[in-house]
């Protein structure tokens, strides 16, 4: 009986010993791999960064649903927004002719983009469905320039690890990392069911993340940045979302 | 094993560990998977059929709560405090904890023959009348058979069966159903439920069946001797009463049917 609970004990000590070693290897290894999210720490870090590291496994080159025309809503739901700034007021009343987007950080030729040097990039459309972290959902055809391209157009870096993207309106800004980044669903948006992108949705210029939630598709682009780390943004938790208690990863 | 009766021996093995601390992650998982799940709710309390659904369109039915969302037409002028952050943080790590533990409990129970011996009804078992006397027994509020000291009676069996088998995997189906990012790369496992808000009201109400089968389940172990049966669970071990209790009427009318 002695002899059992000791070899017991010293097969329950080696066990935790390899427990151990091996959950250190398996995050220095998760790391190599851009397998942790930003959020990864506090409570709620060991949840996130499974989830993060496993839709990586899982997800890296699938595409979002997309449905036939007939299955666009045709209320599509209007989500509030806070109210408009006075920036953002001037571009409206200016119907946003002068709208820029500027594209910086990690690229090699740092770039000022209006609306109609978008418009002569690749157009492309999709069918997609939004899924808001609340619950609901609409399905709409978004119409733009998937990202992919215009990060080509600056040179991005092969060193950029994210890219950091940012509303008109304050504090409203998100990032993602390179694989979705490059996504070919990755729009630019300008245009929705075959008319311009309503303010609503986010017009003049929105970017679709469609593989996640309705709160990775920020409205209302001025600016985006390329970069290797996202500790100097914001608090360093990768984007506003977790800085007001929401998960940086939105894909479930 | 039920015929050493003495006192002295107050303890007799009833559930291994693997089953204990698998038992009780998965309450504690369980739990915060509904609190934060039902929080969620909150932040949109109407449900749909199909593909997508939201204030514009027409619900399949609605909780008569407020929302979270002012965006929501709840018909009540009170908005409630947004709660979805931690919420959703939380459900996802217990939901982890869940399936982890689930998958570590499911291969255990293959390899030791647990799901075999112990949940599968007993062949002699596997007719309606063995299971109405068990039901018939729990109405009366009877003393448990002896042998539910030491091994599970049908009625147990089956309901243990439906969550491990048939609830637990729906629950997760269902879940992974609404991720974009999990749908992108296995679309057949929203499409077989018949879209993405399909799946959220199905995950609903399978919450619900896991919910009676958590109150049916503690009223089953309170009827059995809520300390013996919990003292077990906890420590692995059950006291020497149940087998004296042998000689109960109840038990052996029991026994003759
Ligand atoms: C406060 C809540 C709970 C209490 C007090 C409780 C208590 C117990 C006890 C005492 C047993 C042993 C039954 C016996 O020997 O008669 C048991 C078994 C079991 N319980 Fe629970 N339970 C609770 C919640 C849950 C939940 C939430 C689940 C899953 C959703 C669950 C699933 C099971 C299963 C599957 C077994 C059989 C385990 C096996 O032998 O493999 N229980 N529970």
């Amino acid at each position: 009986m002695r002899k059992i609970s000791r070899r017991r004990l010293i097969t329950s000590g080696v066990v935790a010993t390899a427990g151990v070693a091996g959950l250190a290897a398996a995050t220095r290894i998760a790391a190599r791999h851009g397998l942790i999210p930003p959020d990864c720490r506090g409570v709620y870090g060991p949840g996130e960064t499974l989830t993060y590291a496993a839709q990586k496994l899982l997800t890296r080159h699938s595409l979002a649903r997309e449905f036939p025309r007939s299955m666009i809503s045709a209320k599509p739901f209007l989500n509030a927004v806070a109210p408009f700034s006075d920036a953002f007021k001037a571009h409206q009343a200016l119907g946003f002719s002068d709208w820029t987007l500027k594209v910086d950080g990690m690229v090699a030729r740092p770039t000022t983009f209006s609306l109609s040097d978008l418009r002569t990039l690749p157009r492309k459309s999709q069918i997609t469905e939004v899924a808001c972290e609340e619950g609901w959902s609409y399905i709409a055809e978004w119409i733009g320039t998937p990202l992919s391209h215009v990060l080509h157009e600056v040179g991005v870096l092969p060193e950029a690890r994210y890219v950091v993207y940012y509303s008109i309106e304050p504090d409203w800004w998100e990032s993602v990392d390179m694989a979705d980044a490059l996504h070919p669903q990755t729009f630019l948006t300008m245009g929705m069911n075959d008319g311009d992108l309503p303010v609503g949705f986010g017009g003049p210029l929105r970017l679709r993340v469609p593989r996640q939630l309705g709160y990775k598709s920020v409205k209302f682009i001025t600016r985006i940045t390329a970069t290797d780390s996202l500790r100097g943004f914001g608090k360093g938790l990768g984007s506003a979302s977790p800085e007001g208690g929401y998960s940086w990863f939105a894909g479930i | 094993m039920l015929t050493a009766p003495s006192v002295q021996s107050p303890a007799i093995p009833r559930h291994s560990a693997v089953v204990r601390v698998t038992h009780w992650l998965t309450v504690l998982s369980f739990f915060a998977l509904l609190v934060s799940g039902l929080e969620i709710v909150v932040s949109h309390p109407r449900f749909y059929w199909g593909e997508t659904g939201n204030s514009n369109t027409k619900p399949a039915f609605i909780i008569p709560i407020p929302a979270s969302r002012g965006t929501v037409p709840t018909g009540y002028g009170y908005e409630m405090p947004d709660q979805n952050g931690w919420s959703r943080y939380l459900h996802f790590q217990a939901a982890w904890l869940a399936v982890l533990t689930g998958l570590f409990y499911g291969i255990h129970a293959l390899l030791t023959g647990h799901f075999r011996g112990d949940l599968l009804p007993a062949p002699g078992d596997r007719n309606w009348p063995a299971v109405r006397a068990v039901f018939s027994k729990y109405r009366r509020r009877g003393p448990p058979d002896p042998a539910e000291g030491h091994t599970y009676n049908v009625v147990q069996r089956i309901a243990y069966i439906l969550v491990i088998f048939v609830l637990f995997p729906l629950i997760i189906w269902t879940g992974l159903a609404m991720s974009p990012s999990f749908v992108s790369a296995f679309p057949l496992s929203v499409e077989l439920l018949g879209g993405r808000q399909t799946a959220r009201t199905l995950h609903f109400f399978i919450t619900w069946l896991l919910v009676a089968f958590v109150v049916i389940h503690v009223a089953m172990v309170y009827q059995s001797g809520f300390r013996d049966r919990m003292r077990a669970m906890i420590t692995g071990r059950t006291s020497s009463e149940s087998s004296e209790r042998k000689t109960t009427p109840g038990a052996v009318a029991q026994e003759s049917l």
